[in-house]
């Protein structure tokens, strides 16, 4: 293990720094560092998508991207999408749709419904199944997931068109 | 003469968890800052029951949700409700949250009533706010309190409120614990603060029977954060100040620590035969009671026209949570807490107390939500360790987490089970008799309080060991490996027995809906299998079999809804459908599936699900349909996916590659129906779906090819086989 270094992190639009060994997971600066802790450990090996977060837009697994290969680039937590009071259409849409058992996945998953809406704000339900594809949930809300994600494109739409 | 002993007079049988403790104190409290607590001895998982729990007593007490918090399960501050289990929590807790909280308005009514000088009943209430109907008195359920104990018991006399009269039980209310889990708060236990935590991580052996041959905890302890190895016989760990650095020593640990590992396990190719194969002990089941007795032999009816016998079978499947367990524990002298995310915190404490014999007053153990567990999974081995590793450092709190690896190995599976089915039809399409002989290893193996004996992983490793507890089955009514064997159909003559695997070499507790799986998959199955030798709709040929007119409800729904049309099956496309009535006691389900089976490929795709439930009075109905919608995909994951794997040491299912489970690629679209009866007693559903839904896709499988499915899981490579196999039949 290399020697704890200091590195600059933007996280949902704010620089933050953490001294870390460089081959960190991304995932234990967020939670333990950052305070964070919407990105879970599910799995450490890119197969259940519990830890995902965005790197400049894209998904990305924090618990095998390092903090070192991290550092620098844009990072968005499912924290900075939206509070409770403030929620972003996904958190509004999930919640409507009560698209949440135990939760444990769901962080992820709204995250890779980001990545998915932004690229593409119209989905089918076939391009919402292939975004979701290095997901996995337990409880078995796929069916409520699949509402939720898009309700949410059709009141992100919707939205665009108010004056 | 002498006078006859005076009668005694027996309280009623108080309803629900009042059976334990009918104190009003032990139920809810008024507190200040005009909020209302209200406690459950049971715990949140994701299933609802916080919120189901809120509106019951909100309801009953006439105040909003936001005035309510909901204690959940506490060995300190809730009533010993044993364990979240079994579909049992609205009907335990639930219900005597109803009784308690009608109770308690009622005393909270004649106090105000007595404070306004007003009779009680010129009195309203909204939103704990008591009024007076002719004046323009009033006093809040707080001014009335200011924090006073209600020092009163339920007598069950207090009517709740009537089903018309409900404002909340019955509404889609959203889930309490949602929001937190949409934005980042700390809802789980992983994400728990502590003053001082530290992190932990536990190396496991790589297979049940091992010995340690090289571990080199002074490398170990040299590593950067390292606090403190804890070496205990064979089990290993570590603690740590960061998260990550546990995590780096544990892999670190995981290479170079060296075991020997020893044969133990039979052959997984050969599962089903090894099962049968082995002494048991057998019971047969009579009205879902094992009882003792001589196991008859399977009489010929008089009168057959078709006999079909056919054998069914399950592998060993996992819990598999997506967070894998996690609990923090902290040692304050002789006094030990447990944050912890299992099914019970009394039974876990009492459990602890043996393995570390010391008192069960002296253990505080607190049910923080983890990740689902669907039964016993490693949750409770995690408090233990946990324990384990706090020890090394009194007075910090330790937490420790499993790895991927941890859980997928060394949690406690659900049984593997061979069901073997014999039954006759008349020339009248009738059934006359229905043979069930069940192979099963035990679906029971929770932690107990035993002194000789422990249910924890790290007990078994410790220096002074403690052996695993003599594995035994749920022996109770519809209990463990015969639980779904008894059919509610109406049969003039039904033989059904257990045969408990003794052998246990594979280590197995509790997993949703235990036997249902298994026995249920065989039974729906079969049944389509006589009614397609009778010549029958297989609908038409399961109403031709209930009279009871709520089972039949739901199947004729359930049909409904999928638009049942025998007409348009074949060709790779069918439909199937199963019903069943949990524990033939809790909600009545009918599933139906559409299926497109690919019979090169082997694959089966299920575009869509329906649901037809009856589950009595229900409390919030989005609720329920969740649990019915996810104890379906997992079922349904369990049916074409899941099946443990290991050689002759190890387990080799260790992660998702090596168990895959439904991917939303596969998840269909799914619709649930209730049928409404909010005048009956509420009936738990979390395990409704799991009885039905195999037969449903093994049936949909036959309608669309005309092969019959009877080995699980339906994965291609097998499904494969099972065709060229019947096609050559």
């Amino acid at each position: 293990m290399s020697a704890a270094t200091s590195f600059t992190l933007q996280v949902n639009g704010r620089t933050q720094s953490v001294t870390v060994a460089p081959e960190t997971p991304l995932l234990y600066a967020l939670r333990n560092d950052l305070g964070l802790v919407a990105a879970k450990y599910g799995c450490g090996a890119e197969q259940c998508g519990a830890c995902a977060v965005l790197v400049n837009g894209d998904k990305a697994f924090s618990c095998t991207l390092t903090v070192a290969e991290a550092a620098g680039k844009a990072i968005t937590t499912l924290e900075g999408l939206g509070t409770p009071e403030a929620p972003h259409p996904l958190q509004k849409a999930f919640e409507a749709e009560q698209a949440v058992q135990c939760g444990y996945c769901t962080s992820g998953i709204i995250v890779a419904a980001k990545a998915l809406l932004d690229a593409n704000p119209d989905p089918d339900l076939p391009a919402i199944r292939l975004a979701l594809q290095d997901h996995l949930c337990r409880c078995g809300t796929h069916s409520r997931v699949f509402r939720a994600i898009r309700r949410a494109a059709r009141e992100m739409k919707t939205g665009e068109m108010r004056p | 003469m002498t006078d006859a002993p005076e009668k005694k007079k027996l309280a009623p049988k108080l309803p629900g968890s009042l059976s334990v403790d009918a104190r009003i104190d032990s139920w809810l409290s008024i507190d200040a800052g005009e909020t209302v607590t209200l406690k459950t001895g049971k715990t949140e998982f994701g299933q609802g029951i916080k919120t189901a729990i809120a509106q019951i007593g909100a309801d009953e007490l006439d105040i909003s949700l936001a005035r309510v918090r909901v204690q959940e399960a506490d060995s300190d501050l809730t009533v010993d409700e044993k364990l979240t289990a079994g579909s049992e929590s609205v009907q335990q807790s639930g219900v005597a949250m109803r009784y308690a909280a009608a109770q308690a308005r009622q005393i909270l009514l004649e106090k105000a009533a007595a404070h306004l000088g007003l009779a009680v009943e010129d009195l309203t209430v909204e939103d704990g706010l008591v009024s007076s109907r002719s004046t323009n008195r009033q006093v809040s359920y707080w001014q009335l309190m200011a924090g006073q104990a209600f020092n009163a018991e339920v007598t069950g006399d207090v009517v709740p409120r009537s089903p018309e009269s409900r404002r909340l039980a019955g509404q889609n209310v959203p889930r309490l614990d949602i929001p937190a889990k949409l934005s980042g708060g700390r809802a789980f236990i992983q994400d728990m603060e502590l003053p001082g935590l530290l992190h932990g991580r536990v190396l496991h052996p790589p297979a049940y029977k091992t010995e340690l041959v090289k571990f080199d905890a002074a490398a170990i302890k040299a590593m950067p954060g390292v606090v403190a190895v804890v070496q205990d016989g064979r089990f290993l760990g570590v603690v740590a100040t960061r998260e990550d650095q546990a995590v780096r020593a544990w892999e670190v640990m995981r290479e170079t620590t060296e075991w020997r590992e020893l044969p133990s396990l039979p052959n997984e190719d050969n599962l089903a035969d090894w099962l049968v194969s082995q002494e048991s002990s057998d019971w047969l089941i009579d009205g879902g009671n094992p009882i003792d007795g001589p196991i008859p032999d399977i009489a010929e009816p008089a009168g057959a026209a078709k006999t079909l016998e056919a054998i069914y079978t399950r592998p060993y499947l996992m819990h598999a949570p997506i967070g894998p367990s996690c609990a923090i524990a902290r040692w304050d002298g002789d006094k030990l807490t447990v944050w912890e995310q299992s099914q019970g915190v009394f039974p876990l404490q009492a459990a602890l107390s043996c393995a570390f014999a010391m008192p069960a007053e002296n253990i505080h153990c607190i049910h923080a939500e983890g990740a689902g567990v669907y039964g016993h999974s490693g949750s409770d081995d995690a408090a233990m360790d946990a324990a384990m590793l706090a020890r090394a450092l009194p007075g910090r709190p330790v937490r420790l987490q499993w790895m991927r690896e941890d859980e997928h190995r060394w949690e406690p599976y659900g049984s593997a089970m061979v069901i073997g089915l014999q039954a006759s039809v008349d020339a009248g399409a009738k059934l006359l008799d229905w043979n069930c002989d069940v192979w099963t290893n035990a679906h029971a193996g929770r932690p107990r309080a035993k002194m000789d004996s422990a249910g924890f992983v790290a007990a078994w490793h410790r220096e002074k060991s403690l052996p695993a507890p003599k594995p035994a089955d749920n022996q109770g009514k519809h209990g463990g490996g015969h639980r779904g064997a008894t059919p509610l159909y109406d049969l003039p003559a039904m033989r059904i027995v257990k045969h408990l695997v003794k052998p246990h070499p594979i280590r197995v507790s509790s997993l949703r809906a235990l036997g249902t799986f298994g026995n249920v998959f065989a039974q729906e199955s079969f049944l389509d299998e006589m009614a397609h030798a009778a010549g029958q709709d297989p609908v038409a040929f399961r109403l031709a079999h209930l009279k009871d007119a709520r089972a039949r409800a739901v199947i004729e729904k359930a049909a409904a809804m999928a638009g049942w049309n025998p007409a348009s099956w074949g060709k790779g496309y069918g439909q199937g459908l199963a019903f069943h009535r949990y524990k033939n006691n809790k909600c009545f389900v009918a599933v139906a599936v559409e299926a497109h089976v690919d019979e090169a490929k082997g694959t089966i795709a299920i575009p869509r699900a329906w649901i037809a439930c009856d589950a009595g009075e229900v409390i919030n109905p989005d609720g329920a349909a969740n649990q019915l919608e996810g104890g379906f995909l997992q079922a349904m994951s369990w049916t074409l996916k899941e099946a443990v794997r290991f050689d002759a040491a190890r387990i080799t299912s260790v992660d998702w590659e090596s168990y895959p489970i439904l991917s939303f690629a596969e998840a269909p679209e799914i619709e649930v129906g209730f049928v409404a009866r909010p005048n009956d007693p509420p009936l738990g559903v979390g395990e409704g779906t799991a009885g039905p839904t195999p037969g449903a896709i093994g049936n949909a499988v036959f309608n669309a090819i005309g092969v019959r499915l009877r080995e699980l899981p339906l994965t291609p490579e097998r499904v494969r086989k099972m065709i060229v196999a019947a096609r050559r039949a």
